[in-house]
């Protein structure tokens, strides 16, 4: 463990790059509105949500672990601060406060379950998945709850840079990844992380204490997809029970197509980012296109194997 | 912003290189976009098609898009979104949720975009400018009639096969069939489904043919005596046909449904479905184009509601109610015939 896995550079960190630049290069020569400011920070503002989320399904998949569960609690947070802040006509900051509270709340009962009993994480947030997907549907009534005071949106508002509309969120989102990439990179909590990864028994056995990383590494999670909640709320501009349905596998895949190993202990979180970006941008540039979607996901489905196999084949390299 | 402070000069430079060979859009041709539900149901790919039709003759171009599964709302705004960015001035939508799609459209028509829904409007319907969809509480009041008069005076049990929770396409549809059978029902704009003694059991199917058979066989399970079952589609009636099947019920049970696809006439000749309420896509998606290449034209915006038509279409007809036959049907059907 003296020596971070991070600071190798195997093959796996560059595919992802030159994934989404190839992909850039080709979109620029299809659509001559692909490359403009304004195109640009569209995307950024289109993948806010799954790349908050992301980052906590980033730090989880480090552990080795993952959560199924990230989409529906996040659903579950953004029904909260809606509902809190009309029906109950709460503050806007308690609202939001409450709303990432619960998400939190899922969090360390997924950390708990995983710690504790034992449980493996999937089965673990297969569960959860569905007791935040049933909570969800039945305090909402299956409703979509509109009419929400503008704080609740307000990250979804945007300010402009040259041709450039940029919403608060897409800031937010890149800060958090700048901050979750420091915290991996130079903290001793960040190096704990990768070190459960990689051998969680020798790691207790030097000392570490892996229950806690572990447990830590959940209840941030959490807290990632309260922010994320908001991050939704102020995209759509509702509280949407529906919401969150496809966010899990999306957030998995743009962690394995940003080249973090789903065995654990390798990975960046930056990478998680370009994933992101790699499947939004490929959205976006096929409707400018006017091709169907459907192609998108045939190339992410090409994209996330050739991740693995890159993964497999540094590991074997490695050995 | 983090990927385009790294790459925009090189992509800068290549996008200039490659702008000879550019496959831009046309000067001058107007942009429509269209977003469905989702990419894979025959319903919403007959309406694609409709639209890429009417495009070409009509000299527009047709970008498509729509949400991963029912229900995706935030996929629809990402499609519009994007279909705005590539230059399109009017976007026709069939809203996957009527209520979170409203502040999306609202943004789209602050810049000036006309917004029309097909198929299923939104919620407030005038939050977009237009709608072009079938009556589906006519729909209903259609087979609920038919239903009525088949029946010839037998006390009837219902099984109710319906969409899903708050749905308003639903409730009109199940509403609609409870009052041309002569039950007490909501009105039209009700997004209550209307409970009534004679309806025996109901549940959502979500417009699926498996999950219509799952259900309809618990349903069976709670009303083994049932005779009629509505459903909120012909996939839901086949499943519905399916479990009736198993039970060995099929002979004594009458099943009335709501679509007029291709697959679903079939199912009408062939006595799975009595009779069933057809709707036509095709025709929803050519209007929303005209509409839009009107619109780029003379900037003048459609407006308020129009109905696309419905027919009834009957296996067999019965006295006093108006249908059409299965051959008829077929030819007008929508979907693989």
């Amino acid at each position: 463990m003296a020596t971070s896995p991070t600071h190798r550079i195997p093959w796996g960190a560059l595919g992802p790059w030159l994934a989404l630049l190839g992909a850039c290069i080709f979109f620029a020569t299809q659509s001559d509105r692909f490359l403009t400011g304004g195109n640009l920070s569209l995307i950024l503002q289109q993948v806010m949500v799954v790349g908050v989320i992301a980052i906590g399904q980033t730090l989880i998949i480090l552990t080795a672990g993952i959560d199924l569960s990230c989409g529906m609690v996040m659903a579950l947070g953004g029904i909260i601060m809606t509902k809190f802040a009309t029906e109950l006509g709460m503050p806007v900051p308690v609202a939001i406060l409450c709303g990432i509270g619960v998400t939190t709340l899922f969090g360390l009962l997924n950390g708990l379950l995983v710690t504790r009993i034992k449980l493996p994480p999937f089965i673990v947030t297969l569960g959860t998945l569905n007791i935040a997907f049933a909570i969800t549907q039945l305090y909402s009534s299956s409703q979509t709850i509109t009419d929400l005071p503008a704080g609740l949106t307000g990250l979804g508002t945007t300010f402009t840079i040259g041709s450039a509309e940029v919403a608060w969120g897409s800031v937010l989102m890149v800060a958090l990844y700048v901050l979750v990439w420091f915290v991996l990179r130079e903290t001793a909590a960040g190096r704990h992380i990768y070190a459960v990864g990689n051998n969680a028994e020798a790691t207790r056995l030097v000392g570490i204490p892996t229950q806690r990383v572990l447990l830590g590494v959940y209840v941030a999670a959490g807290v990632l997809y309260g922010i994320a909640s908001l991050l939704s709320v102020a995209r759509t501009g509702v509280g949407d029970p529906n919401a969150g349905q496809t966010e899990n596998l999306d957030a998995i895949t743009a962690v394995v197509l940003g080249g973090t190993s789903l065995f654990g202990g390798r990975g960046i979180v930056l990478g998680s980012l370009i994933g992101v970006l790699i499947v939004g941008v490929f959205r976006n540039g096929l409707t400018l296109m006017g091709v169907s979607s459907i192609y998108q996901v045939l190339v992410t489905g090409v994209l996330v194997i050739l991740a693995v196999a890159a993964d497999q084949l540094s590991r074997k390299g490695a050995r | 912003m983090f990927v385009s402070s790294r790459f925009v000069p090189a992509l800068a430079v290549l996008a200039l290189a490659a702008s000879t060979a550019s496959t831009a859009l046309a000067a001058g041709e107007p942009v429509i976009g269209l977003v469905t539900k989702t990419e894979t149901n025959p319903f919403f790919v007959k309406m694609k098609e409709g639209a890429q039709e009417e495009a070409k003759k009509l000299g527009a171009k047709l970008l498509s898009g729509a949400g991963k599964a029912d229900g995706d709302n935030a996929g629809q705004i990402t499609a519009m979104e994007n279909m705005i960015a590539a230059g399109a001035k009017t976007i026709l939508i069939t809203p996957s949720d009527a209520k979170a799609i409203v502040p999306a459209i609202k943004k789209a028509r602050d810049k000036g975009i006309m917004v029309i829904a097909l198929d299923s409007p939104a919620d407030p319907p005038d939050a977009t400018d237009a709608l072009f969809a079938t009556n589906n509480y006519t729909a209903g009041v259609l087979i609920g009639e038919y239903a009525k008069a088949a029946m010839a005076g037998k006390t009837p049990k219902i099984v109710a096969l319906d969409l899903l929770p708050g749905h308003p396409v639903g409730a009109q549809r199940h509403n609609g069939f409870m009052k041309g059978f002569g039950l007490a029902a909501n009105d039209a704009k009700s997004n209550e489904l209307s409970k009534a003694p004679e309806i025996v059991c109901m549940a959502d199917s979500f417009g699926d043919q498996a999950k219509a058979q799952t259900v309809m066989e618990n349903c069976l399970q709670k009303a083994p005596d049932v005779n009629l079952v509505y459903t909120i589609n012909e996939p839901a009636a086949a499943g519905a046909y399916n479990a009736l099947k198993r039970a060995g019920k099929e002979k004594g049970v009458m099943i009335v449904s709501v679509d007029g696809g291709c697959q679903g006439i079939k199912d009408t000749a062939a006595g799975v479905i009595a009779a069933t309420s057809q709707q036509y896509p095709l025709k929803m998606a050519a209007m929303g184009v005209a509409a839009g290449v009107e619109f780029a034209k003379t900037g003048k915006k459609a407006s308020g509601y129009v109905d696309t038509g419905v027919t009834l279409i009957a296996g067999k007809s019965v006295a006093g109610v108006e249908s059409k036959d299965t051959k008829t049907g077929a030819e007008l059907c929508w979907g693989k015939k």
